[in-house]
């Protein structure tokens, strides 16, 4: 696993584990296969095959419901004559006034905006690799600021959310979930899918080639 | 085999690596040619902000289980609730395994947190008999669940939207929700402030120092 002369090995050929700094040469493993950190099991690199259009095809999807989400209710909710409908914008933007209002834009932030920027950062910088196309400007950059997001992408815990809500109020009143709601369902089945298909080496790899290319093809 | 293998590391062989995207630089190197994240070997600064970000969320943590969550009103009456509080009234009425949920996405989790990051953070500082190993693995699952505990926030977002059946009944968020959101959001950032090589370095000396 480990050579001695690593050390004197070019630096464009490593990879370093980015939890524990343990300092390999990057092989590209057999589809399907994964580089597992031998220190601590970060997964390194997990190529699949045709990874980038399903990724893609994931990242639309993914737009599509977002959305979706937005415009159709995802709970109703009826008490003694009373109707009421709750769509995504709804509960996002539920903490009106004062320093509440801080807080209705975050959540908007969270379980909207911020999915629906990774979808479309997402398609913006991998498209065009797939289709055998140098990457886009800024696609570097673009990619590391999708990375960044992530874990502040909140669809999913959304989703448990409304469960919860359901059973808080059901001796209130009647609840039931309306289309948005199974919209959400699928979204995150969809977002959990597409991480476990994305392999970040792969993507950094690929666009810094790729960038790579485009530069040595432009007239100095 | 007992134990990880020693491996050599990119500071041992006088590289810097990228935390973003995994690509080594010849030591000295400012910023990431790939991504453009500025490089350190080991973030000095790591472990001030870790603790920056730690009291600025138990400090939001206090208000957020003293003050109600919840305003709900039922034709006359108006109750308010804490989490904890909001979380009992669940139970009172059977439903034991929400309450259950609410509990430990609110209280279990975050106060864990809390625990998990000071030990690490003083753990990287001090040494630690423990295995570098299970740190790793502890600092995994502070990142992987912290997020969870936002789901208190979203319901409250969800039952104000919805429950607004004029006299009948309805639900209004109270001061709580902020600051339990912003207790969520700054242990987030203290745990991403958090430099996970500093577990893995065995001289402890020399932690926090910054040879690039
Ligand atoms: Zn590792
Ligand atoms: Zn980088």
């Amino acid at each position: 696993m480990h050579d001695t002369d690593i050390a004197r090995a070019d630096p464009a050929e490593l990879i370093a584990c980015p939890q524990c700094d343990a300092l390999y040469r990057a092989r590209m493993p057999e589809h399907g296969a994964r580089a597992v950190c031998a220190r601590c099991h970060t997964v390194l690199i997990a190529p699949k095959r045709r990874a980038g259009m399903t990724i893609i095809m994931l990242a639309a999807a993914v737009l599509v419901l977002v959305l979706g989400a937005v415009w159709f209710p995802f709970l109703k909710i009826s008490r003694q004559g009373f109707v009421n409908e709750a769509t995504l914008l709804d509960a996002a933007m539920s903490f009106t006034g004062g320093p509440l209002l801080v807080l209705s834009l975050a959540v908007t932030a969270l379980i909207v905006l911020v999915p629906l920027a990774r979808a479309v950062l997402t398609i913006y910088v991998l498209a065009p690799v797939v289709f055998d196309r140098p990457p886009p400007p800024g696609a570097l950059r673009l990619f590391a600021l999708s990375e960044a997001l992530r874990p502040w992408s909140m669809a999913e815990i959304f989703a448990l959310g409304c469960a919860v809500a359901l059973v808080k109020v059901a001796d209130l009143a009647q609840l039931s979930f309306g289309p948005a709601f199974w919209m959400f369902a699928a979204l995150v089945f969809l977002t959990v899918i597409q991480d476990r298909w994305m392999c970040r080496w792969s993507v950094w790899h690929a666009l810094e080639q790729g960038q790579a290319a485009r530069r040595e093809r432009a007239p100095a | 085999m007992s134990g990880a293998p020693h491996l050599l590391t990119a500071r041992e062989a006088g590289l810097v690596s990228c935390t973003r995207c995994t690509r080594v630089w010849p030591a000295g190197t400012s910023a990431c040619g790939r991504c453009g994240k500025p490089l350190v070997s080991r973030d000095g600064y790591s472990l001030s902000r870790v603790w920056a970000w730690w009291i600025a969320g138990l400090m939001c943590y206090f208000p957020a289980n003293l003050y109600p969550m919840l305003r709900t009103q039922v034709l006359f009456t108006v109750s308010e609730d804490t989490i904890v509080g909001g979380a009992i009234e669940l139970a009172k009425y059977g439903s034991y395994f929400v309450a259950l949920i609410i509990l430990i996405a609110s209280v279990a989790i975050p106060i864990g947190k809390f625990v998990a990051i000071a030990w690490l953070a003083v753990s990287v500082r001090r040494g630690s008999r423990a295995r570098p190993q299970s740190r790793h693995r502890l600092y995994e699952i502070v990142e992987y669940i912290g997020r969870w505990s936002m789901i208190d926030v979203f319901v409250v977002a969800i039952l104000t939207a919805l429950v607004q059946l004029n006299i009948a009944a309805s639900i209004k968020p109270g001061p709580a929700a902020l600051a339990f959101a912003l207790s969520v959001i700054f242990t987030m950032l203290s745990a991403q402030a958090f430099d996970p090589r500093l577990i893995w370095d065995r001289d402890t000396s020399d932690d926090g120092t910054d040879r690039a």
